[in-house]
């Protein structure tokens, strides 16, 4: 572009037919020489269209306000439901000497059944779903987080036989028999059963809990198999039950096949180990009869056949009851902390109010 | 790198030995074969086919990063170790490898081109009595070869014999030196006789013993045995490979030494790797980031050892320990299990995406118009892609002057005759009139003999000339005659000048397009066209320059018997000798002479006197004796001359412009504006160099001194070295304030800084290379740069090549600055390459300077772009690449070591395998490329419009290791954030459906969508300039991340491959969850808001130079540029008191019967007369002679 006006201005003082024809040949030619001349695009010449936002006080206090405005709104919603949960945990570790568990923590006491007594003072809205939780538990600790096989749980037969390396130490057992299911997460499934009872009048009346639909749907439909034998307990010939187990997988849930083997859905709730060392995992849901509705205010008694040790390494163990809302079960912490965080915005956006106004930017050179 | 592969090349090749002196036969070759001296062929490529592979490899595994990278990968293969796949870092490693294999891959193969191309030139070789057209690489020592004119020397050649007279035979050496004038090589007589008889040169048996290869251009010594007799052999009679054969038809050599021996390979062989300061500062922090990593995985590893007794041991029951391990062991095991969890803080694809971006801001220099000359159709170049962000931290430029801040074209542009001046036009209201391209020209049509590339502007003085002023005519007379230029007419009317200085062909032009033609000359007589009318003047004597007279003299008869004395000199000399008649006259002149020297014009006083026949006759005869002495002779004839030239009467004067480049004055302004020191080299004299200071405003009348140091001793320096310094600054300590500490990699490199001392106003200083020479030395080393440092302006005159690089290393050494070199000459190469970054001005002289330089482009005044925008913005970049950089990966790394304290520090991560894979590589790679490619923080027009926006560079406060520092700090809270937030929200927290969602895996998606979130808001919060590409990267990025999780958690994906997916459902059972969401939400603005608030009120409170001017521009338009004004007459009482810009003339040879005898022989002289440029421009002139003193002496 410069050169080319540069050359018409030097064509332009040539006066005369001549030289204008001239003129005309060397600008073909000078028009040749400029292979080199890069390209006059945006892009190479670095000119292309942007938008250059500043941190500039009209945006960010009132940005300020807004946020903690909104942080406010949001926080005030989750407090409130989040109150509005009820959450009932019981702890049955048995440790303390007047705890009704405690007779089950003796050294060789086996198939120990202790009942948890407690009361409802008003009632547990909704679907109550029961939990039991393990604390100082590491499920997230990797050796023993990788201690599983995924392609035998998914129910491939060749893994039966030989199981992934993954699964050490419970790979095999003494006899060198394959371990179905391998592996620590499977062999250190959490055994101890409950039985919820509501006493009326003296008598007791089991509150079912309904053990399905407790997993995720992709671990139930997708990531975890029976292998395709019938029936199924062929499958898991010439293997050896995991070595905590008191029955095998194929026992697992004997009544009803589709929470048998590797799809039984307490399985599944414990295959899915936890981030960290304190944990809750659903046991089942309070959604049937009577009881669809919720709990009714009330004495309970729990009956929990107490298998599991955690004693030797300091964890305990609790029974959770808890209704759910939209965000889930209880969480305190959110809505406390988008209130805080609020807060802090506003209080952040007049000290930048106040800043801006005294110290403003300074505007000479 | 280079030493590996000769190594190999070594291994596979002969054994060679060291040595010690060659010896060969001409037409012998296999006597010379026994000896395997290296062929012609040359080799600068490293691989070939087989080798590329292990070679390449090899060298790559060197740099420390990937070398980690392997070891990592040895490491991951150890199971009780492994806690991460093995693809984690394969993969990334592979990526890079397989990058960086490519890059060398296709600059091996462009070597193999170029390579290829050079070996296959052809050239005449004699073999078995036939000449026989070989190409380059066959030719081997001993042969004898013939080059033609224009011919490129085919390796380092002996002389045998030439088609000149003497054995003669020109030599262009400008790919050599640089310098373009020819050379003049001679062979010995005794080879000389045998002429091109092929005959005689095939039965030529000489045999040459002589120096091994080495790389001294100047020296050669050897001996040619030739039937019984010796003869000693000089650098004068070997033609070296990288000349050019020029007006010479042809001639014969024997080659000496062949392709890798040759001293050209020999030179270009040691190139060193330049690293820029950010380069260092790298290698410090990557060494720290070990530190860093080895004592976080101590750390976790004392844990891994406390939790083991404490809790591990009891926790058997569902955790067994594997046999045989202990505590002890167990911790072990874990530092290095985190080794590998946490070799993220060390990043891989630091370098490779640090590479990219430099790639990427060279191609910006490479496709830039605005450094874009269209006049040779040069576009800037880029030639070191590894340097750019240092071109934003310039703190010395040294320049050197002809060529790069001058044309080194001179044009005769005023003049003042008889009290008249002539070459200014002025408009109606008197007012001065700026000379531009469109100013009408002077039409000098009705001359047939004019040069066409000659302009003049003022009509005026045409006129005067051709209404027969008789001062007029004298003076355009004098400008014919009094001079040694040798013409050279090819054809009728075609002439061309061959003079001694540019300066002088200027004059000799102007009088020849004012219708005062020189044509030829002969030892006595001297012929010029006088306005249409042919005049033979007799010439009786030429009095010639030198740096004493300054001032130079002819006597001439004219047909009419007329004796004159013609004499043109420096105005002050002049001025002396003056007759007191002319006073008035002289009055008027010296009023003229000012305005030229304060318009920075090169002047010179004429003046003339008749002659006596009796007293000429006698003064000849004087003269005469006086030349013959055999004592005292210089003396005699000085005092003969300065007896003759006396009573002069003064014509006028002259005033040359020594035309500067382009836009220097105001480059010159801006760079100093951007506080950027320019300092000038040059092998000019001082006068020369010190007028082209004040033209190009480096000096000025305004300082407060310039001062001059040209003493001959060191004590002289040291003296006047400190009276400047005192004076200066009288307060300042007699010791200079050196600041020691050390740096470098381990601390071991000591440094030392000259502390930067505060002088009130400007001062300049001119030093001359004598004086040089003394204040390098050791003892006054830092006396000069103190002093020099004080000064606004610097400027080394006289300068050989090896002080420019001298100069250059001590402020380098003792500054800690980043110096640029700029310069056009191969005598410019030695500061290219010592300086950090070294600029070449292509186009100009030969190509020397340019090769060896890290960026080229084709005037100066594209320096201030380079710098100002592209060295701005690079650096900008680099900055704030690195900083997201080690930010980005702080924080990812850092989770992990909180976690650490929750999973018993068992090495378990946080994020997903595949995750943590892509990251680095997918996830962030392109986002930030994004940012460091296209980010600016003003654009080019504002960076000039504010230099002082260059200066944050100078001082390094955009990176450091403070801003590493604090970079560590700020992800350390990030991560604090990213861990504990989804922490506390996700402890114990269920889905809406009462299912679990503080799992594992849901845990670490919840982790890995936080940081990848935040990532993303950072670089935003970083990013000043949105383009397009950016927002595509950053919610491409986004994208894509969402994209390939859902994928790789997908049912097919775990049908396919079970084992290697097991996050399967994670995503879709977790994003559906609104508290997910909002601790996404909370956690990305509890990261992002802080910095936000304190970034707004550090720009209230302090706001840095860009912050201002980004304000500036949100609220104004740019300001027009200035219109550009006729620069203001400076008031001057200084003149150019010199006379030329070269020393002793060549009047003798002029006068020499024996050269032009020799010229006569050979009617074309010079063929090569024109440079490529000028044909675009007015009036350029090849120096035919050079100062002895300006070729290197160390």
């Amino acid at each position: 572009m410069l050169a080319n006006a540069a050359n018409n201005e030097t064509c332009s003082t040539n006066i005369g037919n001549s030289s204008s024809r001239l003129c005309n040949q060397k600008m073909v030619k000078e028009e040749q020489e400029l292979a080199n001349r890069p390209d006059n695009t945006a892009f190479t010449q670095q000119r292309l269209p942007a938008w250059q936002p500043m941190l500039s006080a009209g945006i960010v206090i009132p940005g300020f306000v807004l946020i903690g405005l909104a942080f406010i709104g949001i926080g005030v919603a989750l407090f409130v439901t989040s109150r509005s949960i009820q959450v009932l945990e019981l702890d049955y570790t048995g440790l303390e000497q007047n705890s009704p568990c405690f007779k089950c923590t003796y050294p060789n006491v086996s198939n120990c059944v202790c009942d948890l007594d407690f009361s409802i003072d008003s009632l547990f809205k909704g679907t109550v779903f029961f939990y039991y939780g393990l604390s100082n538990y590491f499920q997230n600790f990797r050796k023993y987080g990788v201690s599983k096989d995924d392609v035998q749980l998914s129910g491939d037969l060749t893994n039966f036989k030989s199981p992934s390396d993954t699964c050490s130490p419970y790979v095999y057992d003494r006899n060198n028999q394959p371990i179905v299911p391998c592996g620590s997460i499977a062999n250190s499934m959490f055994n101890d059963t409950f039985q919820l009872f509501q006493k009326i009048n003296g008598t007791k009346t089991l509150v079912p809990f309904d053990g399905k639909g407790i997993a995720w749907w992709t671990d139930y439909n997708i990531k975890y198999r029976n292998p395709s034998v019938t029936p199924l307990k062929n499958a898991f010939n010439s293997t050896v039950k995991p070595i905590f187990w008191s029955k095998p997988a194929y026992e697992l849930d004997t009544s009803d096949p589709a929470n048998n083997g590797f799809i039984n859905q307490n399985f599944l709730v414990w295959m899915r180990r936890a981030a960290l060392p304190n944990f809750r995992k659903l046991y089942g849901r309070i959604d049937e009869g009577v009881y669809a509705q919720g709990l009714p205010a009330g004495s309970y008694s729990l009956a929990i056949t107490y298998n599991y040790p955690v004693l030797s390494f300091g964890g305990r163990k609790k029974v959770v009851f808890s209704n759910v809302s939209w965000m889930g079960g209880k969480n305190e912490f959110l809505g406390i902390a988008y209130l805080v965080i609020g807060s802090l915005c506003v209080l952040m956006s007049i000290v930048m109010l106040i800043v801006y106004a005294k110290f403003k930017f300074p505007e000479e050179d | 790198m280079g030493s590996v592969a000769s190594y190999f090349g070594r291994l596979g090749g002969k054994e060679q030995k060291k040595e010690e002196e060659r010896l060969f036969r001409a037409n012998d070759r296999p006597f010379n074969l026994s000896y395997h001296y290296a062929d012609n062929a040359i080799k600068t490529s490293k691989y070939n086919l087989f080798t590329f592979l292990p070679l390449n490899l090899f060298e790559q595994f060197r740099r420390l990063a990937n070398a980690y990278f392997l070891f990592l990968m040895a490491l991951q293969v150890i199971p009780q170790i492994s806690s991460l796949s093995w693809f984690t870092t394969a993969v990334p490693l592979i990526l890079v490898l397989s990058i960086t294999a490519v890059k060398d891959a296709s600059d091996d193969i462009n070597r193999h081109k170029s390579d290829k191309q050079v070996n296959n030139r052809m050239v005449k070789v004699l073999i078995d009595g036939e000449l026989r057209n070989e190409k380059w690489l066959n030719v081997q020592v001993g042969d004898i070869i013939k080059l033609e004119n224009n011919q490129f020397v085919t390796a380092d050649l002996l002389l045998l014999t030439s088609s000149e007279p003497l054995n003669l035979v020109y030599v262009e050496t400008a790919e050599l030196d640089g310098e373009t004038n020819l050379k003049v090589k001679q062979a010995l007589t005794v080879t000389g006789d045998m002429g091109d008889s092929i005959d005689a040169l095939a039965g030529f048996k000489g045999e040459v013993r002589c120096e091994p290869p080495n790389n001294r251009l100047d020296k050669f010594k050897g001996t040619l045995t030739l039937d019984g007799q010796t003869y000693s052999l000089d650098n004068d009679k070997v033609l070296l490979r990288g000349c050019t054969l020029r007006n010479t038809e042809w001639c014969f050599g024997v080659v000496i030494f062949g392709g890798p021996d040759t001293k050209l390979m020999q030179n270009s062989g040691k190139t060193t790797f330049k690293r820029t300061s950010i380069d260092h500062l790298m290698n410090v922090l990557v060494l720290c980031i070990f530190g860093l990593l080895a004592s976080m995985c101590a750390v976790l590893a004392i844990g891994n050892g406390i939790w083991e007794v404490r809790e591990g041991s009891v926790f058997t029951v569902f955790l067994p320990l594997e046999q045989g391990v202990n505590a002890a062991l167990s911790s072990f095991l874990s530092f290095w299990s985190y080794v590998i969890v946490l070799n993220t803080l060390v990043p891989i694809s630091l370098y490779v995406s640090v590479e990219i971006i430099r790639l990427g801001n060279s191609f910006f220099i490479d496709w830039d118009r605005k450094m874009y000359y269209p006049k040779n159709d040069t576009p800037a170049q880029a030639r070191t892609t590894t340097l750019n962000e240092e071109l934003g931290q310039i703190k010395y430029i040294f320049s050197d002057k002809t060529g790069t801040l001058t044309q080194n074209i001179m044009t005769f542009n005023r003049c003042s005759i008889n009290g008249k001046a002539y070459g200014e036009l002025f408009d109606f209201s008197g007012q001065r009139v700026e000379i531009t391209e469109k100013t009408a020209r002077v039409d000098f049509s009705w001359n047939q003999l004019a040069d066409p590339k000659f302009t003049f502007h003022d009509h005026s003085l045409l006129e005067t000339v051709r209404e027969g002023n008789p001062e007029a005519q004298a003076f355009f007379r004098l400008l014919a005659l009094c001079h040694t230029v040798m013409p050279e007419e090819k054809k009728e009317g075609e002439l061309y000048y061959q003079a001694q200085s540019p300066d002088e062909g200027a004059l000799v032009t102007a009088a020849r397009n004012f219708g005062f033609v020189f044509r030829s000359r002969t030892p006595e007589t001297i012929t010029a066209m006088e306005m249409g009318r042919t005049v033979t003047y007799e010439l009786l004597a030429v009095l010639d320059f030198n740096n004493v007279r300054k001032r130079m003299s002819v006597i001439v008869r004219n047909p009419e018997g007329k004796l004159t004395l013609y004499c043109k000199g420096a105005d002050t000399i002049i001025f002396e000798r003056l007759h007191p008649s002319c006073n008035k006259l002289k009055e008027a002149t010296i009023g003229h002479l000012n305005e030229y020297a304060g318009d920075g014009l090169r002047t010179l006083a004429l003046a003339y006197k008749p002659l006596d026949e009796s007293y000429m006759d006698k003064w000849r005869q004087r003269h005469h004796e006086a030349s013959t002495a055999m004592e005292g002779r210089e003396e005699r004839l000085d005092e003969l001359y300065e007896e003759i030239e006396k009573d002069l009467l003064l014509l006028g004067a002259t005033a040359v412009e020594d035309k500067l480049q382009d836009g220097v004055p105001q480059t010159i302004e801006q760079l100093a504006k951007a506080d950027i020191k320019i300092w000038v080299l040059t092998g000019d004299k001082q006068e020369t160099a010190e007028n082209i200071g004040y033209s190009c405003n480096m000096l000025r009348e305004e300082m407060k001194e310039i001062f001059v140091v040209a003493a001959n001793t060191t004590e002289g320096v040291k003296e006047e070295l400190q009276n400047a310094r005192r004076k200066m600054c009288p307060e300042a300590a007699e010791e200079p304030s050196v600041k020691k500490a050390r740096a470098g990699l381990f601390w071991l490199q000591k440094t030392e800084t000259v502390q930067d001392e505060k002088v009130d106003g400007d001062y300049g200083l001119v030093i001359n290379g004598h004086s040089l020479a003394f204040a390098l030395e050791k003892n006054l080393q830092l006396e000069l740069l103190r002093t020099a440092c004080m000064c606004q302006t610097v400027i080394c005159c006289r300068v050989t090549p090896l002080q420019k690089a001298q100069v250059v290393q001590l402020v380098k050494k003792y500054k800690q600055a980043v110096t640029l070199a700029i310069g056009d000459g191969a005598n410019d190469v030695s500061m290219i390459k010592a300086a950090h970054i070294g600029v070449g001005i292509s186009g100009q002289e030969g190509m020397q300077a340019v090769l060896s330089s890290d960026y080229s482009f084709a005037q100066f005044r594209y320096l201030q772009r380079l710098l100002l925008v592209h060295g701005r913005w690079s650096y900008l970049r680099m900055c704030k690449f690195l900083q997201y950089f080690f930010y980005k990966n702080f924080t990812f790394t850092f989770v992990h070591f909180w976690y650490a304290f929750f999973c018993g520090f068992s090495a378990q991560t946080v994020y997903d395998e595949w995750f943590i894979t892509l990251y680095n590589m997918v996830y962030t790679a392109l986002p930030v490329l994004g940012m460091s490619i296209f980010d600016q923080d003003v654009n080019d027009r504002w960076s000039f419009q504010y230099p002082q926006l260059y200066t944050p560079g100078q001082l390094n406060q955009y990176f450091s290791k403070k801003a590493f520092v604090l970079c560590m700090m700020h992800s350390c809270y990030s991560s604090l954030i990213l861990f504990f937030i989804p922490w506390a929200a996700m402890h114990d927290t269920v889905r809406d459906d009462g299912k679990d969602l503080a799992d594992y895996q849901s845990f670490a998606l919840l982790a890995q969508t936080c940081l990848l979130i935040v990532m993303n808001i950072q670089l935003c919060l970083d990013t000043y300039y949105w383009t397009a590409v950016n927002q595509f990267f950053v919610w491409g990025s986004l994208a894509a991340y969402f994209a390939i999780t859902l994928t790789m958690y997908s049912n097919g994906m775990f049908l396919i491959f079970t084992s290697s997916f097991p996050f399967i459902g994670t995503a879709r059972n977790s994003l559906n969850q609104p508290n997910v969401w909002l601790t996404i939400f909370l956690t990305s603005l509890l990261c992002i808001l802080p910095v936000v608030a304190s970034r707004f009120l550090f720009i209230q409170l302090r706001p840095t130079i860009n912050d201002k001017v980004r304000q500036k521009v949100r609220k104004e338009a740019l300001p027009a540029p200035a219109p550009r004004r006729p620069p203001a007459r400076r008031i001057s009482t200084r003149r150019s008191g010199y006379a030329f810009s070269h020393a002793q003339g060549y009047g003798d040879l002029v006068t020499s019967r024996r050269f032009l005898l020799k010229l006569r022989s050979r009617p074309p002289l010079f063929t090569q007369t024109d440079s490529p440029l000028a044909q675009n421009e007015p009036q350029l002139y090849r120096t035919i002679a050079e100062d002895p003193e300006e070729s290197q002496s160390p």
